[in-house]
């Protein structure tokens, strides 16, 4: 588990991270997500005891991030923006490399490392020098590494930059596994996509702050407003309607009616109802797609708005 | 602790085995190690030709101290490139998060860097000089004393302290390694001085002095590397970028530290000034017995090794006697108190500290320590001359040390532990401030305390010494001398 509260760090005059406060559960997955310069890495980076906050406090894994760095460290796994890795070592020596400085024994230390290489598909290449590794497999081995001794809470800074389309697949479907197997993990990305397959919980950060964070059904409802419902007709239908409380008229079309619904539950029964009794040819009713682009484009564009100027 | 160590070890193993991979560390290295000896042979043998052409009588025996000296220095010249670039270097490769986000502590980070740092130099060093050695037996060469073997082993290992802490330190400061290459000259250069006059000590086989140097050595190599232990902070790794000459946020500091949070001259002197003098008390006691000591070490080392010393070069009678000479004239005294001004000794004693804080600087107060000692050791040299001469000391204290003495020495006390504090300050953990802001508040402690201390006892001490101390002196003497 990890909870932030109101953590904030300043270098110099500037503040890099500003009263951050967030809830991430056992088996949740939260993505940061935000512009380069938001204040992400340095959020990871002290959630990591990396770096101390100026004010505000954080635990992870029950460890105080300030007076307890080593065991925050010990119970973090940590994938870095860059991947590091040591180019003259071979992929087995610097798995054994990370397993030894971990601590763990010399069987689990080759059980976890044989395992890791399997599971992300570099066991041929694994007596390789890392030099000679595709991006992608650099990535995978980095992210085996940061897994080696199997900590309870990642740390995924853009987990799958520079990956091909399949292996971003496959490391975001082992992401996925990890979720299940009831570890915290926060991921920071600037792929969409993939914060919406993966996350459980989004924050969107903007020069330091956390402007909104929830789960994505809650961040889609405060920054898109009403969810819009698209009712197919086989035909045209030009008939009239005593809308219910809490749904207002969309677009019209000859073949499709858009209606905005604040209590779906409630409210589409009585809509479709109302429709069928006022002989509306209804072939289907959809939800209308709202991303987590639009979220976070609405976010940004809201946050980046100029302001007023008081004299 | 033992498991503690055996991370550090891990560590050092790593990048142990990624440099005897790296063709650009090892082929230089292997080239010193196997070639320098016989290059250094070679000179050594041209050297003594040349200057026995000329009268020089210099033999090749006598420079194999030198040479092992020499050759065990050159490998870590280039180990000096890995230590330099140890976390910098990391830090620009993007190695350094996963190592820094290990459950390690900063102290295991750091000493498994200077592990490394040390352990192949010192190999190629000993590797070197043992080829050398091989070579010396070989021409029949007379081989050095065991103890100047000890010597040289315990510099040798002194050095490669010194430098490899020294670049690691600026390892962990700069933000990129071409800085960190640029800042290498600091060592270089002190430490080719310091081999220079070990050198010298070597060549003239002045055994005692050389203990006390490799003592120094050890010491200050001692101290860098506690420098570097207190200084070593992960945040400091990750939290800059750039480098950046911010003068504007130095004087800004510096001055804020001068300042001390006084709104006034009366202010300054009651509240910054006392704290800082408050900071100084313990390094003050503690050459306050170092004074003693020394004019103790002075007054009986020099009642044992002059009068040997004089018989041995038979120059005691015509010594002591010219010394009994001038002691009687009471004229030449008159006549010195003429030529004396107050501004010229002011200048002198004031260069005098300078030298002390100038030499601390770059030794944590090391040689400022050495030179203090050499200056009050001299108060214990004169007595004995003294007495040798068949004078009591007491009027000789009494007129002519006490009167400028008492404001003198206090200024020479209190300046060289000004400059101790500085030594101590930058060898003491400091949390959440960086190593130029340490140096800053160092610095303008020392300056307050000379501007407000040092400075106006120097410069009474010299007004008295200049125009009172001569009188008394005379009248003294007069006594004496009947």
């Amino acid at each position: 588990m990890i909870e932030v509260h109101n953590l904030s760090k300043q270098f110099d005059n500037f503040w890099a991270v500003e009263d951050v406060s967030l809830t991430v559960q056992p088996g949740q997955i939260l993505a940061i997500l935000g512009q380069n310069g938001a204040g992400k890495t340095t959020t990871v980076r002290m959630l990591t005891a990396l770096l101390t906050p100026t004010r505000g406090w954080a635990r992870v894994n029950g460890y105080d991030i300030v007076t307890q760095g080593d065991k925050v460290r010990a119970s973090v796994g940590v994938l870095t923006e860059q991947h590091g890795l040591y180019m003259r070592m071979s992929g087995v020596e610097y798995l054994d490399f990370f397993g030894e400085m971990y601590g763990l024994q010399d069987s689990r230390k080759i059980n976890t490392r044989d395992r890791l290489l399997e599971y992300f598909g570099l066991a041929e290449a694994a007596r390789r020098r890392i030099g000679e590794y595709s991006k992608g497999m650099k990535q995978k081995l980095a992210l085996a590494r940061a897994l080696m001794h199997e900590p309870p809470v990642l740390l995924l800074d853009e987990p799958t930059s520079a990956m091909d389309p399949e292996s971003a697949r496959l490391v975001r479907d082992q992401i996925a596994n990890l979720r299940s197997s009831r570890r915290t993990i926060i991921i920071c990305t600037h792929n969409l996509a993939e914060a919406e397959a993966l996350a459980d919980v989004v924050a969107v950060m903007y020069r330091g702050r956390v402007l909104i964070s929830g789960t994505l059904n809650e961040l889609k409802d405060a920054t898109l407003g009403a969810r819009e419902y698209v009712v197919t007709l086989a035909g045209e239908w030009h008939g009239s309607l005593d809308l219910p409380s809490g749904v207002s008229w969309g677009t019209r079309d000859p073949g499709q009616i858009r209606f905005r619904v604040d209590a779906p539950a409630t409210a589409n029964p009585i809509l479709v109802r109302e429709l069928v009794k006022r002989e509306a040819p209804v072939v289907s009713i959809q939800e209308s797609p709202r991303s987590l682009e639009q979220v976070y484009l609405t976010v940004m564009a809201e946050a980046q708005k100029p302001r007023g100027k008081s004299r | 602790m033992k498991e503690q160590l055996q991370y550090v070890w891990l560590l050092s193993r790593r990048e142990l085995r990624d440099q005897l991979r790296d063709w650009r560390i090892l082929t230089p290295l292997l080239i010193l190690t196997i070639g320098f000896p016989f290059l250094m042979n070679l000179v050594a043998y041209y050297a003594v030709d040349l200057t026995n052409q000329y009268g020089g009588d210099l033999i090749v025996d006598r420079l194999v101290p030198f040479s092992i000296l020499t050759i065990g220095f050159f490998p870590i010249t280039i180990s000096l490139l890995g230590a330099l670039e140890s976390f910098v270097g990391e830090k620009e490769r993007g190695t350094i998060e996963p190592l820094l986000s290990l459950p390690l502590a900063d102290w295991q980070l750091y000493l498994g860097k200077l592990t490394v740092g040390i352990v192949s130099p010192l190999i190629s060093s000993f590797t070197s000089t043992g080829i050398y050695l091989f070579m010396v037996t070989r021409q029949g060469l007379d081989m050095p004393d065991p103890l100047v073997f000890v010597q040289l082993f315990l510099l040798t290992i002194a050095h490669a302290l010194l430098m490899i802490s020294a670049a690691i330190v600026i390892s962990v400061q700069s933000t990129s390694v071409k800085a960190a290459n640029l800042l290498a000259s600091f060592v270089i250069i002190p430490i080719t001085m310091l081999m220079m006059g070990e050198t010298a000590l070597f060549i003239r086989l002045d055994n005692q002095v050389l203990w006390c140097a490799v003592l120094a050595v050890i010491i200050m190599a001692g101290l860098l590397v506690r420098l570097g232990l207190a200084h070593f902070q992960r945040e400091y790794l990750l939290g800059r970028d750039i480098d950046v000459l911010n003068l504007r946020w130095m004087w800004k500091t510096f001055w804020e530290y001068f300042r001390g949070g006084a709104q006034n001259v009366g202010g300054w002197f009651s509240v910054s000034l006392k704290t800082t003098f408050a900071k100084l008390t313990r390094p003050i006691a503690v050459l306050l017995v170092i004074a003693a000591a020394s004019v103790w070490v002075g007054y009986a080392a020099s009642q044992v090794y002059l009068p040997q010393y004089y018989s041995a070069t038979g120059m005691e009678t015509e010594r002591l006697d010219a010394l009994r000479a001038r002691l009687s004239e009471n004229g030449n005294l008159e006549n010195i108190s003429g030529s004396i001004t107050a501004a010229g000794l002011f200048a002198h004693n004031f260069r005098s500290t300078f030298a002390i804080v100038f030499m601390g600087l770059f030794s944590f107060g090391v040689l400022g320590l050495v030179l203090y000692v050499i200056n009050i050791g001299q108060i214990g040299v004169i007595i004995a001359l003294f007495q040798l001469a068949g004078y009591p000391p007491g009027p000789l204290l009494l007129a002519g040390v006490a009167p400028h003495g008492i404001f003198e020495i206090p200024a020479l006390i209190i300046s060289c532990a000004a400059v101790l504090h500085i030594g101590l300050t930058l060898v003491t953990p400091q949390a959440h401030r960086t190593l130029g802001e340490v140096m800053l508040e160092a610095l303008a402690d020392w300056l307050k305390v000379t501007l407000a201390i040092v400075a106006p006892l120097l410069a009474v001490a010299a007004v008295i010494e200049a125009y009172i101390t001569p009188q008394l002196l005379c009248s003294a003497l007069e006594i004496v001398c009947k």
